[in-house]
């Protein structure tokens, strides 16, 4: 198959696709001009689709300031471990953030196209695309998604990011078809979800540190993979420990690997203190 | 009733050429030169149509000419460049591709199309040393030069251009650079007294080369201003962004201290790679 780049960088001419005014939307090129790099693209074959590695649970919560997303490492294939250091959690643009449950290499592929989206968006228009619009965009590349979905290829990503109009951080969860829904405090997604969820509601309050917060991202998921066997925990041995991100005014960090390896330690040593203490 | 001349290819050619660099030579001139930390871009330009635009991570664009035409070929050039990036590698996006590709399209508009574009381009990639530069120039014809070091286009192109051979040098700082770029921008081509430039009315952006990932920059504000005065010491742009929450496409020397958090956005590694 010839690639889209190089039939533009082959034969004379830009096509005309190139050249055509008037959008600014990396995926609405691409689907003009290139509909096969997009993920729904591309026609499926018949049969059913082999066992693929899929990604688990993504917690988010806000905190004074801006938000924290957090994302273990595991990938499943079945009762496989396909991946014990996948990474989830990715900055989108400077100010949000993406975590991603369901097909590992859909997930990936759109995570890219998504980055790829809002940078382009950014240059073409020399503005930021605002949190909404984003979070609308995203909404409609899932959608596109759904063809996939239906053949058990599903993709459902986390949305976080700072509001740069209200000065707050806002978490945004989606469905197969698209559907974008605003959450409020805390969310989690994944086959882990249920007892992250559970461990969230517990322990975030509002008015929280950004400190604070990663330590209960990070325990949520602890809690999350007690229970649920596709959920990596804390690997104290090979030092693996989930990716944690915030989002503030500052743009996005990530936090280093020492602060939630501690986070995680806490974590572990809690629960080591009540077995102990029976 | 038409009626139907015969006109000698030669002809044609030179009467489109002709026209092509009148429409080029109307408006005013641009100044792009490497300086020791990057490439610099300098445009009389005081309006928000801007002239200088970032392309890619390392790459940038400027122009001169007819607007609408100019633009079309810079979004043209950021499709390219992100399709590039997103079915390759960020790695694998080059200057030498995008002047390729705008000098194959500039070339076949000059010769099939009833009007030529009235631009001149130049399109630049910062490496990792002031040798490793790479500066294109794209002309209206589709011709391409690869240029050692500075570009002067539009207006008094031709004078500007000498005095850049006679003046500029490999070593010169960003303040130097952009001074002696400013000065050639005011000169009256009858030899009249120069205009003013003041910052305000220059569209000055660079592509710095310690800069990780996205090297473009604006440069405005109290930064330019001492960029520009004699004798301030700063002679080079701040390595922290602007504290201001927003889109950090512009350095204006006003409270540095955001760390730029994003400036090493990853390429994402295949979730089986291990």
């Amino acid at each position: 198959m010839i690639d889209a780049a190089d039939r533009a960088g082959g034969a004379g001419m830009l096509p005309s696709a190139f050249l055509t005014p008037g959008s600014s939307s990396f995926t609405e090129f691409l689907g003009a001009h290139a509909a096969h790099l997009l993920p729904g693209g591309r026609a499926l074959p018949p049969g059913t689709v082999p066992e693929v590695p899929h990604g688990t649970t993504i917690v988010a919560l806000t905190f004074d300031g801006g938000v924290v997303m957090a994302g273990d490492r595991r990938a499943t294939m079945g009762n496989l471990i396909a991946h014990r250091e996948i990474e989830k959690v990715y900055p989108a643009d400077e100010y949000s953030c993406v975590g991603i449950a369901g097909t590992a290499g859909i997930a990936v592929e759109l995570v890219r196209l998504f980055q790829v989206e809002l940078e382009h968006y950014e240059k073409i228009e020399g503005a930021l695309l605002s949190l909404d619009g984003k979070a609308n965009r995203l909404s409609s590349m899932i959608r596109q998604n759904l063809g996939l979905a239906m053949q058990g290829l599903a993709v459902v990503p986390l949305f976080a990011g700072y509001d740069l109009d209200r000065r707050i951080g806002r978490i945004f969860s989606y469905d197969v078809t698209g559907g974008r829904y605003e959450e409020h405090d805390h969310h989690s997604v994944g086959s882990g979800s249920v007892f992250a969820r559970g461990s969230l509601k517990k322990r975030w309050q509002p008015g929280m540190t950004a400190a604070q917060a990663v330590s209960v991202a990070v325990e949520a998921l602890f809690d999350a993979a007690d229970d649920d066997s596709a959920t990596g925990g804390p690997d104290q041995t090979r030092r693996i420990y989930p990716v944690v991100g915030t989002v503030t005014d500052a743009g996005y960090v990530r936090i280093s690997e020492d602060e939630v390896g501690a986070a995680a330690a806490s974590a572990v040593s809690a629960l080591r203190k009540e077995v102990d203490a029976r | 009733m038409t009626m139907n001349f015969y006109v000698s290819p030669e002809q044609q050619m030179k009467d489109r050429a002709d026209y092509a660099r009148k429409g080029i030579a109307r408006g005013r001139s641009v100044v792009v030169l490497s300086y020791d930390g990057g490439i610099a871009f300098v445009a009389d330009n005081p309006r928000a149509l801007h002239k200088i635009s970032e392309i890619y991570d390392r790459i940038a664009f400027a122009a001169v000419g007819k607007y609408n035409e100019f633009e079309n070929l810079r979004v043209a050039g950021v499709r390219y460049a992100d399709l590039r990036g997103y079915s390759y590698d960020r790695a694998d996006v080059s200057a030498r591709g995008l002047a390729n590709i705008y000098a194959q399209t500039l070339g076949s508009v000059f010769t099939t199309e009833p009007k030529p574009f009235e631009v001149e381009l130049t399109v630049a990639e910062v490496g990792q040393t002031q040798a490793e530069d790479q500066i294109y120039r794209i002309s209206y014809d589709g011709s391409v030069a690869d240029v050692d070091g500075f570009v002067g286009m539009g207006g008094q192109a031709e004078q500007i251009q000498t005095a850049l051979g006679e003046r500029w040098h490999e070593g010169l700082s960003l303040s130097e650079a952009l001074v002696l770029a400013v000065e050639l921008l005011a000169r009256d081509p009858n030899g009249g007294q120069p205009t003013e430039l003041g910052p305000a009315s220059l569209e000055v952006a660079v592509l710095d080369r310690l800069r990780p990932r996205r090297a473009f920059r604006r440069l405005a504000g109290s930064l330019l201003e001492r960029l520009l005065a004699p004798g301030d010491p700063t002679s080079d742009v701040p390595r922290t962004e602007d504290a201001r929450p927003g889109i950090h496409d512009t350095l204006t020397g006003n409270g540095e201290a955001s760390t730029g958090a994003l400036a090493e956005l990853p390429n994402i590694p295949p979730p089986t790679d291990s």
